[in-house]
This record gives structure tokens, C-alpha cells and sequence, in this order.
């Protein structure tokens, strides 16, 4: 019996595989035919302990789009997970109907303590404010296509980046590529964890922190927004207080390069203006379109299938 | 104060004075039927002052990892027949279950049940561990 290989963190992948991802991930967006049937009397089970619109909807079109079916549940309270159900039980019963499972779960480190029992592939799709693997292939994807390499790079990551998770995922992919260069904009209440800066120094990996927006802008490469999520805050009031700290407008993008790319793991709240959504850099929606094509190259390579 | 030798069982030496309680409990050494000793603040050579244990007797786990991570400086004899059979030293481990408990509430251990806990040291040099399902850092206090 092969091994079953999960996805908890994207550094489970290695950057070969991610280059075989991306390479399959373009193959289906220019012959998608070649692929509707691949998972053909294949399941997949969405469970989601926590609400999502994009993610859910990614992985059921991405599965729906390989001839597969879904079965699953979009937030904790239509789970046994209210009744008390430890996680280990919940992945280990949805293992007996289907042949694959994304979880996203609140709690930090969920699906670890899912790919332990498992039985089918785990993929994480999202564990509090931790890793988010899956938005990080959706990103690479995004990169590979708009900027046609993942070296030599430089990267501004602006919002929050204490619970912001795609950015820890982002951060520990990127961290493998040379000559790449992170500048971490954000307020000093919601900046990168300790933890992501040592393993950016282990690794050589240039950092920076910054305060402003308008200082980085410039340099950048790639500018990835996020979102100040009210539901990471402990309470109210913080949430208030920084939710409104950094903007993107169409001003804000003057000195910016002519090639820069603007990304965003959506939903956006007011960080980036819809006055921004013309400017050609603005790239956010076609990465929401890459997310599904790098979760079918993910479902076919976990499987087995491709 | 004399303590009488041990014919079979352990002796933990050169504890840092002050942690020898901690052991005792971590290791349940209070659940024992055998003679236990503890003896706090012995004088020492080495550090000035130590806590010793001595366990007159079998049954129980002897976790080196969690002693490495309590305490470096602590020595591990094992006497049997009143002899002296083995010495171990023993060292920050490099992945320590059920010892100490992640702090962080969003941590996925804080509320499901029948879990262990455990770290993998991140930092040798500072001495921290990070819990391996959540990635938060435990750092033990300096005495």
C-alpha cells in the first residue's frame, strides 16, 4: 500500500512537486476537456468547522470540474463537532465514504491531528490563523503566471501579518527560491511572528519591516494585501483601532513599477479600493481563478491520478 | 541528615537545587510503594547547592528526555545490588510529549481530548521548543 500523502503545510510539498503542481495547473487551464473525467467515481469531503465562501467553493468547482463528486459540511454547527466529536473521529468517518478530505478547522494544528488517523489524504485548507497551503499553490500559481518565475523577487506583504496565515504559507514557500526579498508592512501590533523571522534568518532570507505603505511601494515586485480579519482579534476595540491602517489606492500605486503585480487572497473589506480593481497590476481575481486550477493539480497528485 | 544508601533503584544527582519537587511530581513518584527520598539543598562541589532523589525501587518511568529538559545538569545512577551499574547524563531532547502544555488558546490542542502534547526543540542555544501541532513557542524560565 502506497503512503498516503497529506497537505498540512506547503513545505510538505517540495519545490520540485510544486513545479509539477503549477505545470499541471497550466496543462488544465489549456485543455480542460483532457481532464473532466480524470476523477470520475472519486469523492471528495469538504469539512469546514469554520465558514468559507472561496475555498469551498474552489475545491467543490475544482472537483466538480474533474468529473468527481462532493459530499461534506460548510461550518461546525451542521457537524457532530457540536455534539462533541473530537476531530480524530469526525476525519476518521468521513475516510470510510470519501477518498480525499480538505478540512479547514479554527483550531491551530487541526489537521495534524487529522492526517494521524487518517485513512485518505488530508488536505489543510485552512487551521486559524496558522498555514493555508492551498491559497500559498494558489498564489505560486498566480506568480509562476504573471511574473514567469519565483526567484529573485521582491515582496511586500502588507496588513496583518500576525494572523495571517496566508502570509506565514506565502513566506515559508517563497523562502525557498533564491534571491528573494520580503518587506513587511504592517502596524507593530500585527507584526510577522518571531518564529517566521527566525526561520527567514535560518534560510538567509533578506527582511524588512516597515510601517508605511507609501515607503515600500517602489520596490516592489509584488505587493500582497491582506485583510485585517475581526475575527483573529480578541476583541472589538483592536479591531476597530487597526482595521483601517493600510489602504491601497490608486494614488498609493503612482510610484509603483509598471509590472508590479497587486495580490490579495480575498475577501477584500477596504483594504484595496475598488478604484484599484481597473489598474492592470490588479491581479486578485485571476488569482481566485488560479485557486482552482492548482486545487485540481493538487487533487490529482494526491490521489494519484496525474 | 544521613540518607541511607539504595540497593535497587536510581539515583537523580546534581539536580538544581529547587527543581527536585518538579521531578518528583512529573515523574509520580508520590503513586511509588519503594522508599523515596528527596533531598533538597544538599551541598555541592559542583554548584554550591543540589537536590538529589533516590527511589529504592522499580515501576516507574524514567523519562530522560523530560529530566534534559528540566534540568541538563542532572546525572542518572543506577544502582542495583547496592552497586552502582550505569551513569547517564542527559540533554535537552529533541522532542519532548506530555511534559509541558501549549499555552496557545486557538491551539487545536486545548480542546480536543486524548491528544499528547507535544514540542520539538526550535532553539538550542536559547533553550526554546515550539508545540507541533500549532507552532507556539514554549520557553522554560531560568531558575
Amino acid at each position: 500500500m502506497n503512503e498516503i500523502r497529506n497537505l498540512i503545510n506547503i513545505t510538505d510539498l517540495s519545490t520540485e512537486e510544486i513545479e509539477h503542481l503549477v505545470t499541471v495547473a497550466d496543462d488544465i487551464m489549456a485543455h480542460p476537456e483532457a481532464y473532466q473525467d480524470m476523477c470520475a467515481h472519486k469523492k471528495l469531503a469538504t469539512l469546514f468547522f469554520e465558514p468559507s465562501t472561496r475555498t469551498r467553493l474552489s475545491f467543490t468547482a475544482a472537483m466538480m470540474d474533474l468529473g468527481g463528486n462532493v459530499l461534506g459540511f460548510a461550518d461546525a454547527n451542521s457537524s457532530s463537532a457540536t455534539k462533541g466529536e473530537s476531530v480524530a473521529d469526525t476525519v476518521t468517518m468521513a475516510g470510510c465514504y470519501a477518498d480525499i478530505i480538505a478540512m479547514r478547522h479554527p483550531k491551530e494544528g487541526a489537521p495534524v491531528v487529522a492526517a494521524r488517523r487518517t485513512t485518505v489524504p488530508i488536505i489543510n485548507a485552512g487551521d486559524g490563523g496558522h498555514f493555508h497551503p492551498t491559497q500559498t499553490l494558489t498564489d505560486l500559481l498566480t506568480i509562476h503566471r504573471k511574473k514567469s518565475r519565483f526567484s529573485h523577487l521582491t515582496i511586500g506583504l502588507c496588513g496583518d501579518l500576525m494572523f495571517g496565515r496566508t502570509v506565514h504559507s506565502l513566506i515559508e514557500a517563497m523562502s525557498r527560491y533564491e534571491d528573494v526579498h520580503f518587506i513587511l508592512i504592517s502596524p507593530p501590533e500585527l507584526r510577522l511572528p518571531d518564529y517566521m523571522k527566525e526561520m527567514m534568518d535560518q534560510k538567509g532570507v533578506l527582511w524588512e519591516e516597515c510601517e508605511k505603505l507609501e515607503d515600500a511601494i517602489p520596490k516592489l515586485d509584488i505587493l500582497y494585501m491582506t485583510r485585517v480579519q475581526k475575527e483573529r482579534f480578541f476583541n472589538e476595540a483592536d479591531y476597530i483601532r487597526l482595521k483601517d491602517s493600510y489602504i491601497l489606492t490608486r494614488k498609493k500605486l503612482g510610484p509603483a513599477k509598471a509590472d508590479m503585480i497587486i495580490m490579495h487572497p480575498l475577501p477584500r473589506v477596504n483594504e484595496i479600493q475598488v478604484e484599484v480593481d481597473d489598474d492592470p497590476r490588479a491581479c486578485y481575481f485571476y488569482q481566485a481563478l488560479c485557486g482552482k486550477y492548482i486545487r485540481m493539480a493538487l487533487i490529482l497528485y494526491l490521489l494519484g491520478l496525474k | 541528615m544521613n540518607i541511607d544508601g539504595i540497593n535497587n533503584g536510581i539515583v537523580l544527582d546534581h539536580i538544581s537545587a529547587g527543581k527536585g519537587m518538579r521531578i518528583y511530581e512529573l515523574m509520580k513518584l508520590d503513586r511509588l510503594d519503594c522508599m523515596v527520598a528527596i533531598i533538597q539543598n544538599a551541598s555541592s562541589t559542583k554548584f554550591g547547592k543540589k537536590d538529589i532523589i533516590k527511589v529504592d525501587g522499580t515501576g516507574f518511568k524514567l523519562d530522560l528526555d523530560m529530566l534534559g529538559y528540566i534540568d541538563q545538569h542532572i546525572t542518572v545512577d543506577t544502582i542495583e545490588n547496592g552497586r552502582l551499574v550505569k551513569k547517564q547524563h542527559v540533554d535537552l531532547p529533541e522532542e519532548l510529549t506530555n511534559v509541558i502544555r501549549c499555552h496557545n488558546p486557538r491551539c487545536i490542542t486545548s480542546v480536543e481530548q486524548g491528544i499528547d502534547q507535544k514540542f520539538r526543540l526550535s532553539n538550542r542555544q536559547k533553550k526554546t521548543y515550539r508545540c507541533v501541532y500549532c507552532d507556539t513557542e514554549y520557553r522554560e524560565k531560568e531558575d
